[in-house]
This record gives structure tokens, C-alpha cells and sequence, in this order.
């Protein structure tokens, strides 16, 4: 923000932004950006239908080849959903994470990518701490590279298991997605938005479906600027108005590891922002709650409402398991027209 | 040496008020005779080079670069370094001190100008303004202007402490040196587990980047600004390096409202691009400061034209290639920039945005070389140095990286297409650059 700038010289040419190369491999999935509508569509029929799927008859779509997954941040959900996913498929899956490994010995994401390449995988996982990790290592080895959360930026099979946990309590039965589909439905995404990928995934997917987002948390998590992200996306500093106007309620854990330096006081965010079984009955008492995990009891949550009527938080989880066999069964089936081989 | 005649060029030449067709006869290294077409009365026996349909200028000065040497000759060298700015125009550059070690001594000093380092074009050591840039212990300027030193800086680095800036501004000015600040206060921009990587705003939000603030900026060039005022008896004189923003901006147009040696530059991957060509996470875009918004990119275009912008400098910043193959986060800031800057010049802000020729070359040459006191550079007449550039002002061509002269290809630049493309450059009488036929 330039407060004090000259005024613009909008007549001016200057040169253009380049077109971006990315993703390489039409099996990958980077961000939702990437995703068409139809290839949403895709994604959630084919989640569908390998979840309904004879187990031994699915082991056989992708049996025996193999997928590594890459993890230099720990995870419980997205790395298990995603090793079950890949094993379901009849996959054979290996893990590689930073803490025991050639990482530790200063080898970089690029040699690692290389190297797992070599010795024959043929899509890659990553989960990374450092922002735009999964674009370099797309960039690197030109494998499928699936982004299972890069830094503060995205992770966009939780944006898509999200969508079909939104989409199995509002739109039941909904077979291909529009931009009208979540028309008249605002999805309210509350706590450590600055740190958090899986709300900038959701706040750049859902409004293209015809949602509202409305974000919510105070000034040191949530910056105003968030609003410019993209269209259908409002900032809302007062947790019950962000309430009171949401059919989906998705709650954010403050990201200790990531505030660096940030003074919070904890009493006073709780106060202001926790999901109470008072405030949701008051409020949204027909909302469903989400939480991409993991929760932290008696902060952003209480047990009652993690544990209560509303809460979808589990059904999530299952969910990832479906979405992500099909990114991984898109990602080593995918076509240059971005179908399914 | 052998004399050397530039024959049927049109000379440009700001400083001297020259805009015609003339030869010139090099000598000794220095400018021996200048004439009319077929008039120079000392020409016999020297060899000739046929500038016509050419245009002949002040060999170019960049007062902003990183040479890489000593200690990271991984990244650049002198030699390499110099090679590049040949290739770009340029007969004269300033390379700053960040080196390992951090030049701070009269040895290093000289070691960096000494001829077994293979400079082609004239090396001007920056020396750093204080003990290994740490900030905090000033170092002998007047032994290190002795050694050659042109200027002082801890660029990369800021002179935060007030107390210690202020002795900087004030010691400098009394051994007649510049003081040359890199404006961001680091402690709006690093902390002990992160540093910003990108321009605030939108983008990096979008991208879950963290930004550095105009303000970070601003703030320091305000400061040092405050700290000339008080110590306007000295005359002292700070130059703001890469200044990127409109509120730095301003602060540097009032200072000069009110008679104040405050001078600044502005690179062309500043005045050209914005935070938007990061793109996604291309590390060749990552550099401190960083690419701006479009608002500041305009503010200093207009400043480039309305003439509160000094010169143009490349921050030249050299690294190994695979030292950008990183997460972006990891990423060493910086770009290369010698063998660009002209043609992007030509390109953008005289062919686009109409500045006029003799602006841009004065923005390039006489100007910088002004500011640092280089005597006999920036200019051609009679018994100034025999720095030249020789160009084709109409003839295309497009920049690849990988042929580049400089060790290193971390440029957003590679692809791009561009005028004026570099016939000859001479340093002080010598050919140090000649286009492949």
C-alpha cells in the first residue's frame, strides 16, 4: 500500500506479466486457481465413485505403481488420508520426511524431487513449510506433484473436501458444480487466517461456485487486505455478525509455529472469537461447523461444539480419504486435455 | 597504446552539449581530438572504427553493483563482472563492499582495482561505512578514500542506530565521501525465524508471502533525511541506492526543495516491473528492495522524467544458479542487471515513455559519474577519459541469459527484445567490449 503515492499514470504502458507455465504436468494440482469448474466436477464425481467402489476391484487402477510422499512439515490427516488414498488405488507408496532423511543433511527440494524421480516415482506428495514449495518441485522433476499444504499458501484437496462436506449437507445429490451452486450460502472462515493455507484454498474456491466468504479475526491474524484476494470475499472484525449471516461455520487453529515474535493474548482471543455452544445456538444453530484439524479444545473450539450435533469435523476427515483418491488416481491418469486417460 | 578513431559516428554527449556527427581520436587513454566528419588533424597511423549509421556516447557509469569479489567468485568475478558491463555499455562501475570479507579496509580497497583481477572496464570500490557492515564502528575514511574508495555503504545492510548514521553522514562529508544507504529498516522486515521475501500488499497475501512495507523503506530515507538537515553545515551528502517507493520518493523531492545533498537512483527492474511479476514464486524476481506495486513503479517512472531521479543503477547482483533454485523464501535477493539496463532504458523510457535520448544517456553517464566525484568520466571532450560507448540505437536484439557475459543468469529479463545494441565499448582508450560480427 502506497498512501503517499503520485497519482497513477494509468495511460502508461508497461510491460505485461508473463503467462504462467504452471502446472507442467496435467496431473498435478497446485492450487484450486488451476482447477476449471468441470474439472471440480470431475474430481468430486470420481471421489464418489471410487468410494462406492468393490475395494479389491480398485486396487487395481493404479496397482503397483508408485507415489512418494513428501513431507517436510509433520501431519496426521492430510498425510495418512492421502497414503490411504494412494494404497486403496494399489498404489505402492513411500514416505520420505525431512526428519529422517538426506533432507537433514542440507540436500535441497530439488535433488530430493530428482532423486525420489529416479528411483521411480511417478507423482509426488509435498507438504512443505516454505510457501510455493510444490511449484519448484513441479518445476524441477515434471512429475504430477500433488500440494498437500505449501507454507501459508495453499492446500487445495482440503478446499476440495471442504467444498464436498459444504455440498453433502447443502446441495445433496449435486452431481456437477456451477457458479451458481453454493448461490445464497455464506461460508464464514474465522481465527489465524494470515497463517492459514487452508483458508486462502477456501476463500479462492468457494466464491467461484457463488459463495459468500466472510473472514473473520482480529487485525494482527486476519490484515484488511485479505479482501482484495479475490471476488466474494468480505473482512468482518465481529465474530457473532460473521455468525449470524453463515450457513458454514469453519474454524482455524492459531498456528503457534508461525506467529513468530506475534504477542497474543490468549484470554482476550477467546473471548472475542471462540465457537461456543452458547454463540452457535444463539446464532447459526443450523450452520454446520468445520474444522480442518487439528483442533484445539478450549481455544478456537469448545469440546461441546467439536463434539456436538453440528460439527462435521469427522466427516471432513472421511471425506479427504474420497477427494484424495481422486487426485491421486487424476494425477497418474491425467491427459494434456486434462481428462482422465 | 595505440590510438584508436571512432569515425562518422553521431556523438551524444549531454554534458558537453554535443549532438552531432563527429570522429573522435583516442589517445593514451584519454580523448585526444574531437572534429567534424573527416576533420581530426592527428588521425594518421591509429586504427579506425566505422561508426557509421552509430551512436557514439560517454562510456555508461554504474553506480550500484556486486562484483562478487573477494570471497564469491562462485557467483561473479571481477573479471566476469566487468566482462558483463562491457557487453551492457559500460566503461566505469561502483561495486559495493558486501564481499567476503566485507570490504572495510584500504587492502581489500586496493586488492579489488589491482590489474591481476582482469577489470576490463574501471573498477570504483564502495568501501563499507562501518567495521564488516556490522553498524556500529565507523572505519577510516579518509585511508580508505586514499586506497580509491569512491563512497561509502553497508549496502544489504542499513545503518540503523541514529548516533552511529549521523557520525557516518558527518565523517564522510569531511573526508568529501557519499554516503550511500540500502533504506530498510530490518526490524520491520526480519526477525530471528523469518525475513519478508516480497512487496507487501495484495500479492503476497495471495501468495502467503510475507511483505516488507513501504514504510520500512520510507521510514529510513526519512530519518537519514532528518539527519542531513542537522547536519546541513557539512554539507553532507547521502544518496538513497534502489529507492522503489513514492513516499521515499517524496521525502528525497522535499529534501531537495530545501537545498539538501540528497541524491537517489532507481533500477530497471524497479521502474519496470511490479510485485505481480513475481508470478508464482519465480526467485529471479526476489530482490531487496522489492519489485513494488504499480503505484510506486509509476512514481518512479514519473520520477525518472520530472528529473528528482539521480541515476539509473542496476544493483548488479550476481548468484549461482542453483542458490536460486529454492523455495522462494530461501532465495538470495537479488538480480543481474549490467548487460540489460541499457536496451531496457532505450526501450521503456525513451522509445515508450518518451524521455529524450540525451536524458537517459546523462541518467546512465554524466550524472552518476558527477555524483561520485569520477573526474573526466561521464563525458567526452578534449582530455576527459577515453570512455565510449558505441551503439546501434535502432538495431533489435534479444537478451539470452545463458550467453551472457556475467557468470551468473538470475535475471527476469531473459527473452526479452530491446534497442540499442552495443557496437564497441571502450575503457580509457582500450576496446573492452566488440560485438561479434
Amino acid at each position: 500500500m502506497s498512501p503517499t503515492a503520485a497519482p497513477t499514470r494509468r495511460t502508461l504502458h508497461t510491460p505485461p506479466v508473463a503467462a504462467s507455465p504452471f502446472p507442467y504436468n496435467p496431473g498435478s494440482l497446485l492450487s484450486v486457481q488451476h482447477l476449471s469448474l468441470d474439472a471440480i466436477s470431475r474430481i468430486l464425481a470420481r471421489a464418489t465413485a471410487l468410494e462406492n467402489q468393490d475395494p479389491l476391484e480398485r486396487t487395481r487402477i493404479l496397482a503397483k505403481r508408485r507415489v512418494a510422499l513428501l513431507f517436510y512439515e509433520s501431519s496426521t490427516r492430510t498425510r495418512t488420508s492421502f497414503e490411504l488414498a494412494a494404497k486403496s488405488l494399489g498404489a505402492d507408496t513411500a514416505l520420505v520426511s525431512s526428519l529422517s532423511s538426506s533432507i537433514e543433511k542440507g540436500e535441497s527440494l530439488k535433488d530430493t524431487g530428482l532423486t525420489l524421480r529416479a528411483l521411480g516415482a511417478e507423482a509426488i506428495i509435498l507438504r512443505h513449510n516454505s510457501s510455493g514449495a510444490a511449484w519448484l518441485l513441479e518445476e524441477a522433476t515434471r512429475l504430477p506433484v500433488l500440494n498437500a499444504g505449501d507454507g501459508m499458501h495453499a492446500h487445495p484437496t482440503q478446499a476440495l473436501l471442504d467444498l464436498r462436506t459444504i455440498l453433502a449437507h447443502l446441495r445433496p445429490g449435486t452431481v456437477a458444480v456451477t457458479a451458481e451452486t453454493l448461490a445464497g450460502v455464506t461460508v464464514s472462515i474465522t481465527g489465524d487466517i494470515v497463517h492459514s493455507r487452508v483458508a486462502r484454498s477456501n476463500m479462492l474456491l468457494l466464491p467461484r461456485l457463488g459463495a459468500r466468504v466472510v473472514l473473520c479475526g482480529p487485525p494482527a491474524l486476519l490484515p484488511e487486505l485479505a479482501a482484495q484476494a479475490g471476488p466474494g470475499i468480505t473482512v468482518e472484525r465481529d465474530f457473532e455478525a460473521a455468525l449470524s449471516q453463515s450457513q458454514v461455520v469453519m474454524m482455524l487453529r492459531i498456528q503457534a509455529e508461525r506467529l513468530a515474535g506475534l504477542q497474543l493474548d490468549l484470554e482476550e482471543y477467546k473471548a472475542g472469537y471462540q465457537l461456543t455452544g452458547q454463540r452457535l445456538a444463539a446464532l447459526a444453530p443450523k450452520a454446520i461447523v468445520l474444522h480442518p484439524g487439528p483442533i484445539i479444545r478450549g481455544l478456537e473450539i469448545t469440546a461441546g461444539v467439536a463434539d456436538g450435533p453440528q460439527s462435521a469435523i469427522l466427516e471432513q476427515v472421511t471425506n479427504g480419504v474420497a477427494i484424495r483418491m481422486a487426485v491421486v488416481e487424476r494425477a497418474l491418469t491425467a491427459t494434456e486435455q486434462g481428462g482422465r486417460a | 597504446m595505440t590510438a584508436l578513431v571512432i569515425r562518422g559516428g553521431h556523438l551524444i554527449d549531454p554534458a558537453a552539449g554535443v549532438d552531432a556527427l563527429k570522429d573522435i581520436l583516442l589517445k593514451d587513454g584519454r580523448v585526444a581530438e574531437i572534429a567534424g566528419p573527416g576533420k581530426l588533424k592527428g588521425a594518421n597511423g591509429a586504427e579506425v572504427l566505422d561508426a557509421n549509421g552509430l551512436t557514439v556516447a560517454p562510456g555508461l557509469v554504474d553506480m550500484h553493483v556486486h562484483l562478487r569479489e573477494p570471497g564469491q567468485g562462485y557467483k561473479e568475478t571481477i573479471a566476469s563482472g566487468t566482462a558483463a558491463a562491457a557487453a551492457g555499455g559500460f566503461t566505469a562501475v561502483a561495486a559495493m563492499p558486501n564481499t567476503t570479507p566485507v570490504n572495510d579496509s584500504p587492502e581489500t580497497t586496493r586488492w579489488m582495482q589491482s590489474p591481476e583481477r582482469g577489470a576490463v572496464v574501471r573498477v570504483f570500490p564502495i568501501a563499507a561505512a562501518t567495521r564488516g557492515s556490522k553498524g556500529e564502528t565507523i572505519n577510516d575514511y579518509a585511508a580508505l578514500k586514499a586506497a580509491g574508495a569512491i563512497a561509502v555503504s553497508d549496502d544489504g545492510l542499513p545503518i540503523l542506530k541514529d548516533n552511529v548514521m549521523r557520525e557516518v553522514l558527518a565523517a564522510a562529508a569531511r573526508a568529501g565521501l557519499t554516503v550511500i544507504q540500502h533504506a530498510e529498516d530490518t526490524r520491520l522486515t526480519r526477525t530471528a525465524n523469518w525475513s519478508a521475501s516480497m512487496n507487501a500488499g495484495p500479492t503476497a497475501f495471495t501468495l502467503g508471502l510475507r511483505g516488507m512495507s513501504n514504510e520500512a523503506e520510507s521510514a529510513i530515507v526519512e530519518r537519514d533525511i532528518r539527519l542531513v538537515t542537522e547536519l546541513r553545515e557539512s554539507r553532507a551528502h547521502l544518496h538513497v541506492a534502489h529507492i522503489s517507493t513514492a513516499a521515499a520518493l517524496n521525502a528525497v523531492r522535499q529534501a531537495r526543495r530545501s537545498g539538501l545533498r540528497v541524491t537517489c537512483e532507481v533500477t530497471p527492474h524497479h521502474f519496470l516491473l511490479t510485485d505481480e511479476h513475481v508470478g508464482l514464486y519465480n526467485t529471479n524476481a526476489k530482490m531487496c528492495p522489492p519489485l513494488r506495486s504499480a503505484a510506486d513503479r509509476d512514481a518512479l517512472i514519473a520520477a525518472l522524467l520530472d528529473g528528482v531521479v539521480d541515476a539509473i543503477a542496476t544493483d548488479h547482483a550476481p548468484h549461482a544458479v542453483h542458490e536460486k533454485e529454492v523455495e522462494f523464501e530461501r532465495a538470495p535477493n537479488g538480480v543481474i542487471g549490467l548487460e540489460t539496463a541499457f536496451g531496457l532504458a532505450l526501450r521503456w523510457l525513451h522509445a515508450e515513455w518518451k524521455l529524450p535520448l540525451g536524458r537517459v544517456l546523462s541518467l546512465m553517464s554524466a550524472q552518476p559519474a558527477a555524483l561520485l566525484g569520477m573526474k573526466g568520466r561521464g563525458t567526452l571532450t578534449v582530455g576527459s577519459f577515453a570512455d565510449v560507448v558505441v551503439f546501434d540505437p535502432k538495431a533489435e536484439w534479444t537478451y539470452d541469459a545463458h550467453k551472457g557475459k556475467s557468470k551468473a543468469r538470475n535475471t527476469p529479463f531473459d527473452g526479452w527484445t530491446m534497442p540499442g545494441k552495443i557496437r564497441w565499448t571502450i575503457s580509457e582508450g582500450r576496446i573492452a567490449y566488440s560485438a561479434p560480427e
